[in-house]
């Protein structure tokens, strides 16, 4: 279980995070929404710790990282993969060597057994075959897929995606919505999204969590969160220009 | 009334921006510190990279043996010739020779050395880690539970505390060997004669002294370099920003080391 508490984050003086408290089941797959810049990407940070609060407790199974050694969080991390709204894949390497990058770190499988546990995972997101290609040589939608393979290299216990399907074509998005519901399905892992795409959050979610102004403010199934009478999650999930998310920022027409 | 008004703000603003930039310099010197201890903790604490290792310095050192060879080889011409406007009318050429190879061993090669490396191998590592940093892989390295410190830095910094050195060996012959080969042809200096006066002033201190200085600069092009790099944000400008500022700082702290050193070497010489 992944619990946020009492979270509060500062950037130069500017509030991203307060009060932001989230609790993610075991098993489920947890979409939060939002507006661009609400800060969803630095929930999600902290809850893997490449990002720590000001305040606040970050508990994983019951450990807050926040206080653990780097060897301790380190060690955390392998139950975590995480997929980057770039791909972030390492440009000098080759695809098998992007895939397998924690297999031949922390593993003692051989060569040969990393090439196939690599094919194993670009098969599952449909890409067999480019382990030798760079990543420079994909499209935008190839390399999120591969990233999404290198993030499951190790069957993780818990799979983060930071905005899966931002910068892809429809297609690819549909894609990739469905590797993820799929991955999610079979391997049974917690899967945290953050999108603002909600076409990806109904196809992914079990529970839709909104963030507005710094923290949560609500968070259902997705028939729930459909059928809200939250005005802010009504403009949201409409996408109006006009309501009381924009009401403060005057008119543009 | 008005003027000591405005005055006294101006005196304002400028105690206040010369505060901001202590204190900015505070934390990047606080900041550089806290890298270099990493690296080198890393380095004794965890298994190394051998064949990264073997690539930097492949890139760092071996692809910079041309251009060290022409600008160490050209330096050497060029000192002879300048030494030689005054030492002939003292009719004291012979004299060319110690002082191309004294000035190249002890100054020159450590220093010009590591402007050169400082201006390639550190512009590309800083720019290399700075396009990292702004595409998400460093932090996609934290989250695959590797070091970013052991996989990015301590390799480079191996392989420029090797390949540094070596490179300012390689320098100082070559231009010794630019200096004998423009006293030898246009100075009316025998081949005997530079070679004697080469090597009978020339002492292992004063190489050596020249190593030193060397593993000093490839530390500060390192750590300076890696620092900006990983720091870089605000995505192409912002990488651009950080390989002009690694190149600057290095540069102008490759300076005043050499400056530090020279100094140290002088006064425990005497």
């Amino acid at each position: 279980m992944i619990e946020l508490k009492n979270i509060y984050k500062t950037f130069n003086r500017k509030t991203i995070l307060k009060n932001f408290n989230l609790t993610v089941k075991t098993g489920e797959s947890l979409v939060i929404i939002g507006r661009s810049g609400c800060g969803k990407s630095v929930s999600l940070k902290h809850m893997i710790g490449i990002m720590r609060p000001d305040s606040g407790e970050v508990m994983i199974d019951g450990t807050d990282i926040t206080k653990v050694s780097r060897r301790e969080l380190d060690a955390i991390r392998m139950k975590f993969g995480m997929l980057f709204q770039g791909a972030a894949l390492f440009d000098s390497l080759s695809v098998l060597e992007n895939v397998g990058f924690q297999l031949f770190e922390y593993t003692d499988m051989s060569f040969r057994e990393i090439r196939q546990r690599v094919w194993e995972c670009l098969s599952m997101v449909g890409l067999q075959g480019i382990e030798k290609m760079k990543p420079a040589a994909l499209s935008g939608g190839m390399q999120k897929r591969v990233a999404l393979a290198r993030a499951i290299s190790m069957k993780p216990e818990i799979i983060l995606f930071d905005e899966p399907t931002t910068g892809v074509d429809p297609i690819t998005g549909d894609i990739i919505n469905k590797l993820i519901r799929h991955l999610h399905d079979s391997l049974k892992m917690t899967s945290i999204t953050v999108t603002h795409d909600m076409k990806s959050a109904y196809q992914i979610a079990d529970r839709i969590a909104m963030l507005y102004e710094k923290e949560i403010i609500e968070i259902g199934t997705p028939e729930e969160i459909r059928c809200s009478k939250n005005k802010i999650i009504k403009q949201f999930i409409n996408g109006e220009a006009e309501g009381p998310i924009t009401s403060g920022e005057g008119s543009r027409f | 009334m008005k003027l000591r008004k405005r005055l006294i703000v101006l005196g304002g603003r400028t105690f206040s921006d010369v505060k901001t930039w202590m204190a900015e310099s505070f934390i990047y010197a606080g900041g550089l510190a806290v890298l270099l201890s990493e690296t080198v903790f890393s380095i004794w604490s965890m298994p190394l990279r051998k064949r990264q290792i073997l690539e930097q310095m492949n890139k760092i050192g071996v692809a910079s043996f041309p251009i060290i060879f022409l600008i160490s080889l050209f330096t050497g011409i060029v000192l002879a010739l300048q030494s030689a406007y005054q030492l002939q009318q003292m009719s004291a050429e012979m004299y060319i020779a110690s002082l191309v190879a004294l000035s190249i061993t002890r100054e020159l090669g450590p220093v010009l050395t590591a402007l050169i490396v400082a201006g390639r191998s550190g512009a590309a590592i800083a720019a290399e880690l700075g396009t990292m940093k702004v595409t998400e892989q460093i932090e996609a390295l934290e989250t695959l539970s590797a070091n970013p410190v052991q996989y990015l830095v301590v390799p480079r910094f191996i392989a420029l505390i090797i390949m540094v050195p070596l490179l300012t060996v390689y320098a100082d012959f070559f231009g010794i060997v630019g200096g004998y080969f423009i006293g030898v042809s246009k100075l009316h200096i025998t081949s005997s004669m530079y070679l004697k006066m080469t090597c009978d002033p020339l002492a292992v201190k004063d190489v050596m002294t020249g190593i030193i200085k060397s593993g000093f600069f490839a530390v500060v092009i390192c750590i300076i370099s890696c620092f900006e790099g990983m720091n870089s944000h605000g995505g192409a400008e912002g990488v651009g920003k950080s390989t002009t500022s690694s190149v600057v700082r290095s540069f102008i702290l490759i300076i005043m080391a050499d400056c530090f050193f020279t100094a140290l070497f002088y006064f425990i010489g005497r």
